[in-house]
């Protein structure tokens, strides 16, 4: 088959660009360290979280505004979204310490959602019956919004929250 | 054969050489009442879904709101399925039934399968329409405030499912009729080489056969049964893998018909021809094996799959950018081509010879050039880490409106006005409204375009009824580049587009109400590609081998991960249903 002399150049250099591509995205991950959302948060039984019986499950736990301190600056804090709030994040904003990494655990009982930190790359879905694990490093004191991204009923646009980030002090008054 | 470089007469023509001067619908009029009738239903669905576009770009933006905050949902909904679902299709299923019988020199049969195809597809699209707008109709005792995707658990009136079983069913349905048109063809023609828009519209097929699996099993197996309460509870996940599974691929079935036109027609309206029918048949045969396994980019930030597949997924996805750059390449080449033997010279002010009064060939041209920056930011969306910054953002709109929304619309638009003349025996009236329509659609695509890509990365969602000023403003309060601005132009390119599909439809109105006129002022003939299909392999013509070759691509892409998931039981987690 015949191929003209520019095709063959313009193919060649497509396929280098592809590859280029997948190798600036293999850099984020193995460079920066930038983690795919997985399979590791388990699953759990909807009805359960439904009502609130945090108790009986082993991969997620009660809710709580403030971050839970797990050792050093790592801490793990548990969010529900329900249609049409996220718990912690609407009533109450999520604290976390500034210069830490937290670990966020989400789950639903009713419909997907999204977790989305607006101006940042976190940003992630939650669906039923999966518990998303997600790690994120916070370092400035600040205030960020929490919108949800995934389309989730007729009041889907009203379902937004916030995280705090405390410098260490004041988050140390917090959660004692 | 010589690929003549100067002679347009050279070659077998991929038009049958009938030996008549008729006209398509004199040649073919029982195939010709088909096309008719599947673009009369997608014209009168690009309305309706055109309209509910340009409402909602007014509402989210706070501009002008005559429906409720909750209502937009439901317009939402109809806007999706009237245009990405509906009008697609039925455009699709037009132009293919063109294509074969054009292209073969065959009518298709036209007996009960042919009509119960199109009856099927217009059944279901009635009822899936009728349960959307039971969202904004207090008579109607139904709704389907579920969006396109219709996730689960959200739960719309079982009517909506049957309708979107009754669409798909028929789109198989006239697959076959396509293929047993060709099969007849084959009886006759043995040895010979599949004329190369058969040979697009057959391969097109597979692919959508096999992609339709994952929404025909989620939605007739899961989806159904559980919105009719025989399942209590369903599997928000694997039903969620099983819609992506089709998800991605169906982005190929608007696109592969709008490159048909691009291979095909656009070289000839260009004043040319295709450079290379061979290299069109390697850009199909790629687009049929890696359009189905890379579903799970749409999941890159699912939690319950694994990283790896998600990275098979994205490897997979790259590479399928690659008979787009082919496209790219041979599509411009095609048009150089042309421009120069219509007396273009020069390194780029050959694009100066080319048609730019003739619509068809305007709409194709510019929604190829759209098509390239919408390639663009397709490519950032199928970075798997890179998509944490865009994902469900207004970005994925914006990459959206560029592909299905123009390099699929505006091609299809286009070829209207130069397909319709051949299908009714009217010439095309309200040619200077035709001339304006695809720069109106580029103007206005280009701005709503820009104006959600850039609103995306400053943070605003997708698929909400409220500008979210409060949450996102930061640092876009004011002047320009603020998301006021950004907002702005949403609605003005909304109202721009709307305003561009008013006029197409006008001129269709206008043309097929028309008077019969003996000369239509459409030249039919396609002239052959200056590389001919006998100067490629033949094991191309292989459909069977590349549609086995799909299959096992999609079983090592999507084996182990579908496994997990229903390897806990199929409805597993489980979620009851719950209404918008």
């Amino acid at each position: 088959m015949e191929i003209h002399r520019f095709e063959k150049i313009w193919t060649v250099a497509s396929i280098l660009l592809l590859i280029g591509f997948i190798a600036s995205i293999v850099y984020g991950a193995v460079g920066p360290g930038v983690a795919m959302v997985d399979e590791e948060g388990g699953t759990v039984d909807v009805e359960t979280v439904r009502q609130g019986n945090y108790d009986q499950l082993s991969n997620f736990g009660e809710p709580t505004p403030v971050a839970q301190q797990v050792s050093g600056d790592e801490y793990r804090a548990n969010i529900v979204a329900q249609r049409f709030a996220f718990n912690p994040g609407t009533s109450q904003p999520l604290q976390v310490p500034a210069d830490s990494t937290v670990t966020l655990y989400l789950t639903s009982p009713d419909v997907l959602h999204g977790f989305e930190l607006v101006g940042t790359n976190v940003n992630t879905m939650v669906i039923p019956g999966q518990v998303t694990k997600v790690t994120v490093e916070f370092e400035d004191p600040g205030t960020y919004n929490i919108v949800c991204a995934e389309y989730c009923g007729s009041a889907h646009h009203l379902m937004e929250g916030t995280v705090e980030v405390l410098p260490q002090s004041e988050f140390e008054e917090v959660s004692s | 054969m010589a690929t003549a470089e100067s002679t347009e007469t050279a070659g077998p023509a991929d038009t049958a050489d009938t030996g008549s001067d008729q006209d398509y619908f004199e040649e073919f009029p029982v195939s010709a009442r088909l096309v008719r009738l599947n673009f009369l239903v997608a014209f009168v669905a690009l309305g309706i879904g055109g309209l509910f576009g340009m409402l909602q770009a007014l509402h989210r933006t706070d501009t002008l709101r005559i429906l409720s905050s909750p209502d937009y949902y439901t317009l939402l909904t109809g806007h999706g399925v009237l245009l990405a679902l509906v009008f697609t299709t039925f455009f699709i299923a037009g132009l293919f039934t063109w294509g074969v019988s054009d292209s073969l020199g065959r009518e298709l049969p036209g007996d009960w399968i042919s009509w119960s195809w199109w009856t099927m597809m217009t059944v279901g699209t009635v009822m899936a329409t009728v349960a959307i707008l039971g969202g904004l109709i207090d008579q109607i005792p139904m709704q389907a405030d579920v969006l396109f995707t219709f996730y689960v658990p959200l739960k719309a009136h079982p009517v909506f499912y049957v309708g979107v079983v009754l669409l798909l069913v028929g789109s198989w349905v006239a697959g076959f009729d396509w293929f047993r048109t060709f099969w007849a063809w084959r009886k006759d023609n043995r040895g010979e080489r599949i004329p190369l828009r058969t040979f697009m519209v057959l391969i097109t097929m597979l692919m959508w056969y096999l992609s339709t699996m994952g929404v025909a099993v989620e939605v007739l197996i899961f989806v159904l049964p559980w919105s009719l309460g025989i399942f209590e509870q369903i599997d928000p996940l694997l039903t969620r893998s099983l819609f992506w599974f089709f998800g991605h691929p169906v982005v190929y079935f608007w696109l592969m018909p709008a490159y048909l036109v691009w291979y095909t027609i656009l070289p000839k309206l260009s004043g040319g021809r295709l450079f290379s029918d061979g290299l069109a048949r390697i850009v199909f045969v790629l687009f049929l094996l890696l359009s189905t396994p890379v579903g799970f980019h749409h999941q890159y930030i699912d939690p319950g799959i694994a990283e790896g597949f998600k990275f098979v997924a994205m490897t997979n996805t790259m590479f399928l950018l690659l008979p787009s750059f082919l496209t790219a390449f041979t599509v411009v080449a095609s048009m150089e081509h042309g421009a120069r033997q219509r007396g273009g010279s020069g390194y780029l002010s050959w694009l100066r010879s080319l048609p730019w009064d003739r619509p068809a060939f305007t709409a194709c041209a510019l929604a190829g050039l759209l098509f390239a920056a919408g390639g663009f930011s397709g490519m950032v969306n199928a970075g798997m880490n890179l998509n944490y910054v865009v994902h469900n953002t207004l970005w994925v709109p914006g990459h959206f409106h560029l592909t299905v929304g123009t390099a699929a619309a505006l091609t299809f638009m286009g070829i209207s006005y130069w397909l319709l003349p051949q299908l009714t025996g009217k010439k095309l009236r309200g040619r200077a409204l035709a001339i304006i329509q695809p720069y109106l659609w580029f103007l206005g695509m280009t701005v709503l375009s820009n104006a959600m890509h850039r609103g995306g990365l400053m943070g605003l969602p997708r698929r909400t009824a409220e500008p979210e000023w409060n949450l996102v403003e930061g640092d876009f309060a004011s002047g320009v580049g603020a998301l006021s601005e950004v907002q702005l132009q949403i609605a003005v390119g909304g109202v721009l587009l709307f305003t561009g599909v008013v006029l197409f439809l006008l001129v269709m109105l206008l043309t097929w109400t028309g008077r019969q006129a003996p000369s239509i002022g459409v030249d039919r003939t396609i002239p052959p590609a200056l590389s001919g299909p006998e100067n490629s392999p033949r094991i191309l013509d292989n459909y069977r081998l590349w549609f086995g070759i799909a299959v096992v691509l999609v079983v090592i892409a999507y084996g182990i991960p579908l496994g997990d998931m229903v390897a806990d039981g199929l409805l597993n987690p489980g979620s009851p249903p719950i209404s918008p």
